[in-house]
């Protein structure tokens, strides 16, 4: 067991790396022996992952929490950076879900990628090894070099398999993140000056700048920049519609499902924790940022007619809602609010962190469906389309699932993190929240409007496509199953989940000073 | 007396060298291996690079006018490193282009020997010497192609330059012996701080001004630079792998040691002058190279740029501090770090020149079809120069940045981050066309063996100083603390 416990989250973490060094030394032209492999490899975290994520449960259920599966090793004692890593409720579900859209992108881009086979292989092991690598960071340097050995396999990724503007989207991701990882990194020095050690739970117990708000509010923004554009909020959003519509398939489904959450996931474990007073002090400018993203990504939403770029769009919409759950729990730790605000802080909270947990499945899902009828149409154009659901019925039944789920159906994983945040904001921040449900109501006029309507509902162009559009083969069912069924699961039985992410929110509301 | 020879064994080692080198061109002509005389200036560098490794710790005074110290030490290996990757990506390239091989490899062992003698030097006559000796040497080796026109030019415009700014530098240190009556720069130190100066106090300031356009020189920092890009445009491109790392780096070292240890009393008209000087360097190194189409000028205006990140570090000096992140080792790892990553990547510059006769960015296109090696290579050298981790650019831009921030120079910070930024544009434009852009020529490329042990070298070099960080920065933290203590 102790084995277990020390050595797993390493094994998930250097196992892609490895795997990528062997389809580094496997001949280019053996392209089925290096598909089979990287699938193959990848199934190693998924298990361990799911492992993980039942131990947990278990752990849970006997009244344990917090971090665990925690290892520090001597890294840079010089300059008191270590190799830290450890998981909690937050970053379990989350590992699980990376490993899970890892595997399935792989999956389907074994039928899908047909040129430079070796390096797509190996730059997407190599960006599975860079997401886990932030979500089990336990120290600062360590969380940057992760955070940016993600960028580049990103970089190639969408440069070399995209479409037709990939080039300028690729340098555009890359610019536009690296202003706001390097930002980050000077935020980090500044920390590291102000109490000797880079590790976030130290950190976190010695609250630096708790009472200079002035130089604390410049770290915070430092470090919110890093992270508002990977989220991303508005107005740093604008490299996201690009990025998304110029991937290939999995690189889109892991940029919207995974990256996206990186910097969620910053906010919760390093923000907070580390500069309570000062996110209490700009809780408004993160719940302003939040709804304006809901609400303006929802109205651009509606004026799409790339369907891929909708969906991008409709990720800054998605995210804007965790924007919102954060900012209303930083509020409400103002302390100038009644006690039975510290409830609404937490479910806020656990909204927030739901909703990156389902908008990974959901969007993931729905960039898979957008890829499938790209490979047959080669078009994006919603206009083009037209009665789909005689055609192609499963297609169409897939894809009113994930669509559902994203308008936050009940029923479907997306109601309750929607359900969550705004019971949680109501009370904290409740005109905002007010103008984020407009954004819940855009929500659904786009996907059943402009997707539903235009896509499926109607005449089916004869003369275009005639018999150029086929239903579902077995490897996109197979690729699609599991996401549904967790949308389904979920939907109907939210319970462990949300009680890890409650756990773990409740964990970091306490330790920033509220009282339960 | 031993004892003296045992603490110069470096410098003895690669004058020793030298001779070997230069005798045995002359007696061997008729039969020389390829590898005779570059393994001798190997062997050489190699033995000086041990023997500056097993002397590190000590902190003496060598004949008066030397230093023994750590500090010293780290550059004479940095640069002994950095020499034998030169001379491993030399072998057929220069072996090719001309026939005074013995010539060459001895310039390269003397031009070492300057740059130990001018890190060491506490004496600014000998300060002086050392940094000629390398000026001297580095003319005669930019123009060693004597039938290439670009290699003369580039040699008579860096000569040109480098006299003038010779002679503003020797005037500014005759101002100051003028102020301190003294050549030795501790001695300088003393007399400044007491005031013993008197009337003649207010050369200081001109004379940090004077010093600073002949440092400033050899670090190719903005508006003394000028000479850089067409020098290391027209230079073999081995030359300009020495000349971007190691004589740049020369530069920093005595930059470090006069104004650190001499002028502590003038501190606040260098540091200020280092501070605009550093945010000129940057922005105007990364605004032209921008607009570069020749991938080895952009290297070279990159350089440029670079220069100002080290000076970052320079201008964020905690003297007296304990500890890392005091704003000299920044100097040092960033030197190490850039040395490191810029000789891989001039050698990726030369195979290419070799293969499609020029590098610009056309012959860079589908490279990772054409030599999947070589694009790798020179991905890694470009994603360390944008500080990407875990590479070896990231530690030195870490460094370089912890100083500024702990002084609160928050100006200079963004100036910092944005030219961060600007640097990642124009070398992701190297990777595109390498990875982006499909090759239909259908060719591939042969690469030498030294040349292909060079950049091996180099990549694990790279990969080393960036995961292996602690070593490196005990290394380089442990090399300043002794002066930072003076």
């Amino acid at each position: 067991m102790a084995l277990f416990e020390q050595w797993v989250l390493t094994v998930i973490l250097f196992w892609p790396l490895l795997a990528s060094i062997v389809v580094l030394f496997m001949p280019k032209e053996a392209e089925d022996r290096i598909r089979r492999f990287s699938i193959w490899a990848s199934v190693v975290p998924l298990v361990l992952s799911a492992l993980v994520f039942w131990d947990y449960g278990m752990r849970f259920l006997s009244g344990e929490g917090g971090i665990q599966y925690e290892v520090k090793v001597n890294w840079i004692p010089q300059i008191g950076a270590s190799y830290h890593i450890g998981a909690d409720g937050l970053s379990v579900p989350l590992i699980f879900l990376t490993s899970l859209l890892t595997t399935l992108s792989l999956y389907y881009s074994a039928r899908v990628i047909k040129h430079r086979v070796k390096e797509f292989f190996f730059l997407f092991l190599l960006l599975q090894m860079g997401m886990f690598g932030v979500f089990v960071s336990l120290d600062l340097v360590l969380f940057y070099v992760f955070w940016e050995i993600g960028l580049v396999p990103m970089y190639f990724l969408i440069g070399i398999w995209g479409h037709d503007n990939r080039e300028y989207a690729a340098i555009k991701f890359f610019l536009y993140t690296l202003v706001g990882s390097v930002a980050m990194l000077l935020a980090f020095l500044a920390l590291y000056f102000v109490t000797g050690t880079f590790d976030m739970i130290e950190l976190a117990q010695k609250q630096p700048f708790a009472d200079d708000l002035f130089r604390a509010s410049l770290v915070f923004f430092g470090i919110f920049l890093g992270l508002a554009i990977k989220v991303p909020s508005w107005p740093f959003h604008t490299w996201l519609p690009d990025a998304h519509t110029e991937a290939p398939t999995a690189g889109s489904v892991i940029l919207a499902g995974i990256l996206l959450k990186l910097g969620a996931y910053g906010f919760l474990r390093i923000l907070m924790p580390i500069l309570p007073t000062a996110f209490a002090a700009w809780g408004f400018v993160i719940v302003a940022l939040g709804v304006i993203s809901i609400v303006y990504g929802a109205f651009v939403c509606m004026a799409q007619t790339d369907l891929k770029r909708l969906i991008a769009y409709s990720s800054v919409s998605h995210m804007g809602y965790v924007m919102l759950g954060l900012g209303a729990a930083a509020v409400a730790l103002r302390g100038d609010v009644p006690f039975f605000n510290s409830n609404s802080a937490a479910l806020a909270m656990d909204g927030a962190m739901l909703q990156m947990f389902n908008h990974g499945i959901i969007t993931g899902a729905l960039f898979f469906l957008v890829g499938i009828l790209y490979e047959r149409a080669h078009t994006r154009d919603l206009t083009a389309f037209g009665g789909l659901s005689g055609k192609l019925p499963y297609y169409y039944g897939i894809f009113m699932v994930a669509g559902f789920a994203s308008l936050g159906l009940p029923g479907l994983a997306g109601f309750w993190a929607e359900f969550f945040v705004f019971r949680g904001a109501f009370d904290i921040v409740r005109a905002w929240a007010a103008i984020g449900v407009i954004g819940v109501v855009v929500t659904a006029g786009y996907i059943l409007w402009r997707i539903v309507q235009n896509v499926f509902l109607g005449e089916y162009n004869q003369e275009r496509w005639g018999d150029k559009l086929w239903d579902m083969e077995k490897y996109e069912k197979v690729t699609l199953w599991p996401l549904i069924a967790i949308m389904v699961l979920i939907g109907l039985y939210p319970t462990p989940l949300v009680n890890f992410f409650n756990r773990a929110a409740v964990e970091i509301l306490t330790k920033a000073g509220f009282m339960f | 007396m031993t004892q003296t020879l045992v603490r110069l064994l470096p410098e003895l080692i690669l004058l020793v060298t030298a001779i070997v080198v230069i005798l045995a061109d002359l007696y061997s002509r008729r039969r020389t291996t390829r590898w005779l005389l570059p393994g001798l200036t190997l062997a050489g560098l190699f033995l000086a690079l041990a023997a500056s490794f097993s002397l590190w710790a000590l902190q003496e005074q060598v004949a008066y006018t030397l230093a023994a110290d750590s500090f010293a030490f780290y550059f004479k290996m940095v640069a002994a490193v950095v020499m034998m990757l030169v001379v491993l990506a030399s072998v057929d390239y220069m072996r090719k282009r001309t026939r005074f091989l013995g010539e060459f490899y001895a310039l390269l062992l003397v031009a070492t020997l300057a740059i130990c003698i001018a890190v060491s030097a506490t004496d600014i006559i000998v300060l002086y010497l050392g940094l000629e000796t390398l000026s001297i040497t580095s003319y005669v080796l930019t123009g060693f192609l004597r039938g290439d026109k670009r290699s003369n030019e580039a040699a008579v415009k860096y000569f040109l330059y480098g006299a003038a700014a010779s002679a503003v530098m020797l005037y500014g240190f005759s101002l100051l012996y003028g102020i301190t009556g003294t050549t030795d720069i501790a001695e300088m130190a003393k007399k400044l701080a007491s005031g013993d100066a008197g009337t003649l106090a207010w050369l200081g300031w001109p004379a940090v001004v004077l010093v600073t356009v002949g440092f400033g020189f050899k670090s190719s920092l903005v508006p003394f630079h000028q000479w850089a890009p067409d020098a290391y445009d027209g230079a073999p491109t081995p030359v300009t792998m020495f000349l971007s790392t190691i004589s740049k780096g020369t530069g920093f070292a005595v930059m470090a040691r006069v104004f650190v240890v001499a002028l502590p009393a003038l501190s606040e008209h260098w540091l200020s002058l280092l501070y605009g000087l550093s945010i000129l360097t940057m922005t105007l190194g990364n605004v032209i190279a921008l607009r570069q189409t020749s991938v080895k000028r952009m290297l070279a205006y990159s350089s440029v740029a670079h220069a100002g990140f080290i000076l970052m570090g320079l201008v964020g000096i905690m003297a007296g501090a304990e500890g890392p992140f005091n704003g000299l080792d920044g100097v040092l790892m960033y030197v190490l770090a850039y040395a490191l990553t810029n000789v891989g990547a001039f050698a990726v510059v030369a195979a290419v020149e070799d293969a499609s006769g020029s590098a610009m960015l056309d012959d860079f296109a589908g490279l990772v079809q054409k030599s999947p090696f070589l694009a790798s290579a020179m991905l890694i050298f470009l994603l360390s120069l944008a500080g990407i981790p875990p590479l070896a650019g990231f530690a030195a831009k870490f460094f370089v940045f912890a100083p500024v921030i702990r002084n609160e120079y928050y100006v200079l910070a963004l100036f910092g981050l944005i030219n961060a930024v600007i640097a990642a544009g124009y070398y992701l434009r190297v990777v595109k066309q390498m990875f982006f852009v499909e090759d239909t020529s259908g060719r591939t490329f042969r690469l030498a063996k030294g040349m292909e042990v060079a950049l091996w070298a180099s990549i694990i070099g790279v990969f080393a100083v960036g995961i292996l960080m602690n070593w490196f920065a005990q290394l380089a933290t442990g090399s300043t603390l002794a002066m930072l203590g003076w």
